[in-house]
């Protein structure tokens, strides 16, 4: 799940500043001159949870749970005069894994040296971009097992180790984020979710685990991402940069033994504002595979166009729908065909819609929604329908389900066919 | 001076006081109703240039089990009467705390509020669709428009009466279409302009929701509510909410009203 040596950095940066300012702070009240230390008290916060599903497809290289876990989260926030602090993590009881976990989801400090400047240094969640659940230029790392095995939606963004710099100017506005060292998505390795493997050209999981050679050193495989927006009357428009690599697995070493992270760049730009009766959004980019221009290395992803174009409008009281196209083409398609196996090669254009209905009920206590992925080129598609309900402030279950079908076992959603689950869950927040 | 002089003197005088009374009341400038209502929107939602306040509300369905919300409030006005930026930062319940709602409100009939929700746990800036602004506010039995205000362009006015301490102004729907009441009648005090209570009538001509002003103070010379319920007669449910640390011309800064705020609350929505 995590490195443990970016755990244990991030532990002590994030505790050290919990524990050693905040017990003293109480002692230090009345000593104002201190400011340093007058610490206001540690807001604790987080929620309890259990949730438990099944698979509802016999999958040979999984069990039959497809998720069973206890989870307490604690967030913790703390607001000094010259920076705020932030420490969330989760402590994991894994009945599938048969393991306890621990998940620092993040631990950072936020400051604001001068008036047009932000800066936060540590582990955080960053998302920008104007896609739902689909992503073009946000190249922050995702965790496509947590959202697949009917995790809360808010495990699909993973953390990132890296400083965030923002400048606001009337002009625009700049973000720059600075990860050190490559933070890869928590991708399908076939641990939890069974996948194609197309060495072994069949369905793979536990049996087959992919084994990766990822970029690995501080400040050399770094990455580095831009974002220049502003928003026009109500128009927010954005350019984005990318200089790192590919976030989930895209290509293999020659001698196949291991996945790869190629290096890869990525331009983009977005827009979204308001539209008739409802809020329209267009994105794009310019996926650049870095080690492979030609595309002639079939181990190693040919670059891409992205492109996104969605909209969503409130159709009836409480009741909002969205949809989404999206278009992934392959650059050089000739030399990916040419390099392929018999059989195996992509086709050149990946096309993806997306359908999102949202109802709410009983006083917004109820929350019935349904997302959808559906792709003509792949003839595949994935449901996730989910009932929320608050039986109270601070208690609330849920039921939902993960669905996926396909024509054939090695497209972007059929391959995981047999991992259609559902599942059931408990929250107690506080 | 006989008794009877001095009776029939107390006589013209009383006379006199009265008719000099009545006089006064008559002659006072009874304003015409779209001064009444401009005043009244103006005091209800344009109170000083900025403002500040903490809200806690108690929702209590007809089975009496009750829901809690809180949040803080800012409000920033661009213009009297016109277009604003609300900031809501979220408290309570724990499960959408930190999360904020930011509104850039147009007053311009052909031009769609600009809604934002932040969703702190995915770091997410999700853009909200205008939509129907009479639904529900986080699930309490305010509506949207009741917290950021109804354009005076939708309805007609007419001041059917004045009584001692009100205005009664009854407001009837341009676009009945939109909406799901036929008219309403708002209670607007004489003195202040405060509407202190409306009334919401159906198809049926029968009163089915009802919002009063149930506390008014003084805060930095501006009559403010700190208390209002609504009732909701046809389901049972009523909500109360509460307004505390209410604060004036506080010189919020217009970028606090921006993404950059969204991502990282400014200081004075969470202290």
């Amino acid at each position: 799940m995590m490195n443990s040596k970016s755990i244990t950095a991030f532990v002590i940066i994030g505790f050290v500043a919990f524990f050693i300012f905040s017990p003293f702070a109480k002692a230090d009240d009345q000593n104002e001159t201190d400011r340093l230390f007058t610490l206001p008290q540690v807001e604790v916060h987080g929620f309890y949870e259990l949730r438990a599903g099944y698979r509802t497809r016999k999958d040979k290289y999984q069990k039959d749970i497809s998720i069973m876990e206890n989870r307490l989260q604690l967030d913790l926030a703390s607001y000094l005069d010259w920076a705020d602090l932030k420490c969330k993590a989760d402590i994991i009881g894994d009945l599938v894994t048969e393991q306890a976990d621990f998940d620092l989801r993040e631990a950072y400090l936020f400051t604001m040296p001068v008036g047009f400047m932000d800066v936060k240094i540590g582990r955080q969640i960053l998302t920008w971009g104007t896609g739902d659940l689909i992503f073009i230029n946000d190249l922050f790392p995702k965790d496509w097992q947590s959202f697949f095995i009917g995790r809360d939606p808010e495990y699909l963004k993973a953390p990132s180790d890296a400083v965030k710099i923002s400048a606001f100017s009337k002009a625009f506005n700049l973000d720059i984020v600075y990860t050190p060292r490559f933070d890869h998505d928590r991708f399908i390795s076939g641990r939890r979710i069974s996948y194609f493997n197309s060495n072994l050209n069949r369905l793979a999981g536990r049996d087959a685990i992919q084994h990766t050679d990822k970029p690995n050193s501080w400040f050399r495989d770094d990455e580095i991402a831009i974002r220049l927006y502003k928003n026009i009357s109500g128009y927010e428009l954005a350019f984005y940069g990318y200089r790192g690599y590919w976030k989930s697995p895209a290509g293999q070493t020659q001698n196949a033994t291991q996945a790869i992270f190629p290096d890869l760049n990525v331009y983009g730009a977005s827009i979204r504002g308001n539209l008739a009766k409802g809020i329209a959004n267009l994105e794009f980019g310019y996926y650049e595979s870095d080690d492979d221009h030609s595309g002639k290395d079939g181990n190693i992803f040919n670059s891409e166009l992205r492109f996104l174009a969605g909209y969503t409008q409130e159709i009836a009281k409480d009741f909002t729908a969205s949809v989404q196209y999206y278009l992934e083409r392959m650059l050089d398609y000739s030399q990916h065909k040419d390099s392929s196996p018999f059989g195996l090669a992509r086709d050149e254009n990946r096309q993806l819609l997306t359908l999102r209905l949202t109802k709410l009920l009983m006083n917004q206590n109820l929350r019935c929604s349904l997302f959808t992925y559906f792709s003509p080129s792949d003839k595949d598609a994935y449901f996730r329908p989910n009932i929320n309900y608050k039986v109270t402030d601070d208690l609330a279950v849920e039921l939902g389900a993960n669905i996926f079908f396909g024509d054939y076992n090695n497209t972007f959603f059929g391959q995981f066919q047999n991992n259609s689950n559902i599942y059931t869950a408990f929250r107690y927040s506080f | 001076m006989k008794p009877i002089h001095i009776f029939i003197a107390l006589i013209a005088l009383s006379v006199f006081l009265f008719a000099a009374d009545s006089g006064n009341k008559e002659t006072e400038k009874i304003p015409n109703v779209d001064e009444i209502v401009n005043k009244a929107n103006l005091v209800a939602y344009y109170q000083a240039n900025d403002g500040k306040a903490k809200v806690s509300m108690t929702i209590t369905d007809k089975k009496g089990q009750t829901r809690e919300r809180e949040f803080i409030i800012l409000r920033k006005d661009l213009a009297d009467g016109g277009d604003q930026h609300y900031y809501v930062y979220f408290l309570k319940p724990a499960d959408v705390r930190k999360m904020v709602y930011l509104v850039h409100k147009h007053t311009a009939q052909d031009k769609d509020d600009d809604r934002w929700l932040y969703l702190p746990a995915l770091d997410l800036v999700k853009r909200i669709a205008a939509g129907d602004k009479r639904t529900s506010f986080v699930g309490s039995d305010f509506l949207y428009e009741d917290v950021s205000g109804r354009s005076l362009e939708e309805d007609s006015h007419e001041l059917i009466e004045t009584t001692e301490n009100f205005f009664i102004v009854k407001n009837v729907p341009k676009d009945p279409d939109n909406v799901e009441f036929t008219y309403y009648n708002v209670f607007i005090d004489r003195n202040n302009f405060i509407p202190m209570k409306m009334q919401y009538y159906d198809n049926q001509g029968s009163l089915y929701r009802t919002i009063e002003a149930q506390g008014v103070e003084l805060i930095q010379k501006f009559p403010t509510v700190v208390k209002a319920l609504v009732t909701d007669l046809k389901t049972g449910s009523k909500t109360e909410m509460q307004f505390s640390d209410v604060k004036y011309d506080i010189g919020l800064d217009d970028e606090i009203f921006t993404e950059r705020y969204l991502r990282r609350p400014p200081r004075e929505a969470i202290r």
